[in-house]
């Protein structure tokens, strides 16, 4: 599609990655060539960018939709998902899902990016609850509040805990750097 | 609706304001003898200009710009006009920009662009007065003072300071539309408005070659608070030279894919009888902004697209 016709929320492939315009700032002399910067986000990845398109310059549009879903189940090396709206089901592969299969449970809510009908990214809640299985009995004294061991969780996710942790207790994870943010409830 | 409703009443102010903006410019024009004229708004075809894309309309054209009338009356012994009217251009929506959009266009007959030049000054600082503001506007935190006459710096000395090349030695125009934006309007004096003259030759478009400079055109556009106002020429009166240049736009548009757009032959017939005379484009939605001390040209048009 020509650049002229690029407006808010487009979807454009860019670098072989699907991209959402997020804005376009149209500068243009009188009797000379537009100037269109056009504020992208990387729907794999969230990532923010800016281009310089001119007057003429072409662009791959593309057809991608995001579509609420529920995570399903596991079944061998695939993520199962229902569209919660057409009740169709898509699958990730463990490769695609990568380090968000510790985060999935059952029934919850996602955020499926589907790109020509495939699914191609995953956006998950900001913060999910997870049960701790396993935690080593701290030695150190409670007084220590910052991550001082390890706990595995429900879904073999290991992740570094404040000591007064211990198997049982509902911790919540901040989904987009893994980390542990509080205790939810206690065992 | 409700929120076009909102619209217009958040911006009374600066409905008004237009309204009063252009009983001053018509005041002005009456006063220095100038015809005001109308001319149609869906033509039959266009000055080719490739930058500057027309909105069809069932196999003619919204009008891009006036100018193709108004030089038919200079032509025909009319003398001094001017003209308030829509304008379109397709493709064209930004902070700055509408795709219908009003111009105020004027030609003055014995003159060329350092007389327009002035005419504009003169005009502002009319206007300024018939307002009852003072001359030293606000706009967006800076103070311009429109008070004439206005600081003129030629192309060739904005872009060797600004930009670090010059357009008369490596003739990039590409590179001159870009580097001209982002580079040498924004170090334009934010506290009076600029001229900027003296084009190169081959951005010459309508206006004539300097008689004792074949590199220079005489054209020049006007600047205030960042945003462009007004592009003026001494116009051209040579219609075979404005052929051969028509003939070059109209080779990159069909190269393009425009190729519904013809020879203005009409208006050709008209450049033969056209005699000396300078004139002016200026964008009225951005005469408004600025003195309604507006960001957005949508600030100031009633039914924005």
């Amino acid at each position: 599609m020509d650049i002229g016709d690029v407006s808010r929320n487009a979807k454009l492939m860019i670098n072989g990655a699907p991209h959402n315009v997020e804005n376009v700032n149209f500068v243009k002399p009188g009797k000379g060539r537009a100037i269109y910067h056009v504020k992208v986000r990387n729907l794999t990845n969230g990532n923010l960018s800016e281009i310089t398109y001119h007057s003429g310059d072409k662009v791959d549009e593309t057809n991608i939709t995001a579509n609420d879903m529920q995570y399903l189940y596991q079944e061998n090396d695939s993520y199962i998902f229902m569209d919660s709206k057409s009740f169709e089901q898509y699958s990730f592969n463990e490769e695609q899902i990568g380090d968000k299969k510790y985060f999935l449970k059952e029934g919850m809510p996602v955020t499926v990016l589907l790109w020509e009908n495939s699914p191609i990214d995953l956006n998950l809640p900001k913060a999910v609850e997870m049960k701790v299985v396993e935690s080593e009995t701290s030695t150190k004294t409670e007084t220590i509040t910052a991550q001082s061991k390890t706990a595995v969780l429900e879904t073999g996710y290991t992740v570094g805990v404040p000591s007064f942790i211990k198997p049982g207790d509902i911790i919540r994870i901040d989904t987009r750097n893994g980390a542990y943010v509080e205790r939810v409830t206690k065992d | 609706m409700g929120e076009s409703r909102e619209h217009l009443i958040r911006i009374k102010p600066h409905v008004v304001q237009r309204a009063l903006i252009y009983d001053g410019i018509r005041n002005f024009f009456h006063q220095n003898n100038f015809l005001e004229v109308d001319t149609p708004v869906r033509v039959p075809v266009l000055i080719p200009e490739r930058y500057i894309l027309p909105v069809s309309s069932n196999g003619w054209f919204l009008s891009t710009s006036p100018e193709i009338y108004m030089k038919q009356f200079i032509a025909a012994g009319y003398g001094n006009i001017f003209q308030l009217c829509h304008c379109f251009r397709k493709g064209e929506k930004g902070e700055n920009h509408q795709p219908e959009f009003t111009m105020l266009e004027w030609y003055r007959t014995n003159a060329g662009y350092e007389q327009i030049i002035t005419d504009t000054e003169q005009l502002l600082f009319f206007l300024t007065k018939e307002l009852q503001v003072s001359p030293a506007i606000n706009y967006c935190g800076n103070k311009i003072d429109l008070t004439p006459p206005w600081p003129r710096i030629t192309i060739r000395e904005a872009f060797v300071k600004s930009a670090g090349w010059d357009p008369f030695v490596n003739p990039d125009y590409e590179r001159f539309d870009i580097d001209l934006m982002e580079k040498v309007v924004p170090c334009f004096t934010p506290n009076q408005p600029t001229v900027l003259l003296d084009y190169p030759a081959a951005l010459a478009s309508l206006s004539r070659i300097k008689p004792e400079c074949a590199q220079v055109a005489e054209r020049a556009e006007i600047f205030i608070g960042g945003l462009e106002i007004a592009n003026i020429y001494s116009e051209l009166t040579d219609a075979t030279e404005q052929r051969q240049r028509f003939q070059l736009e109209l080779e990159y548009l069909k190269a393009t894919g425009m190729d519904n757009m013809h020879m203005p032959e009409e208006f050709l017939k008209a450049i033969a009888h056209l005699p000396e005379c300078g004139g002016i484009a200026l964008g009225i939605d951005r005469l408004v902004m600025l003195l309604c001390n507006a960001k957005s040209i949508n600030d100031v048009i009633a039914f924005p697209n």
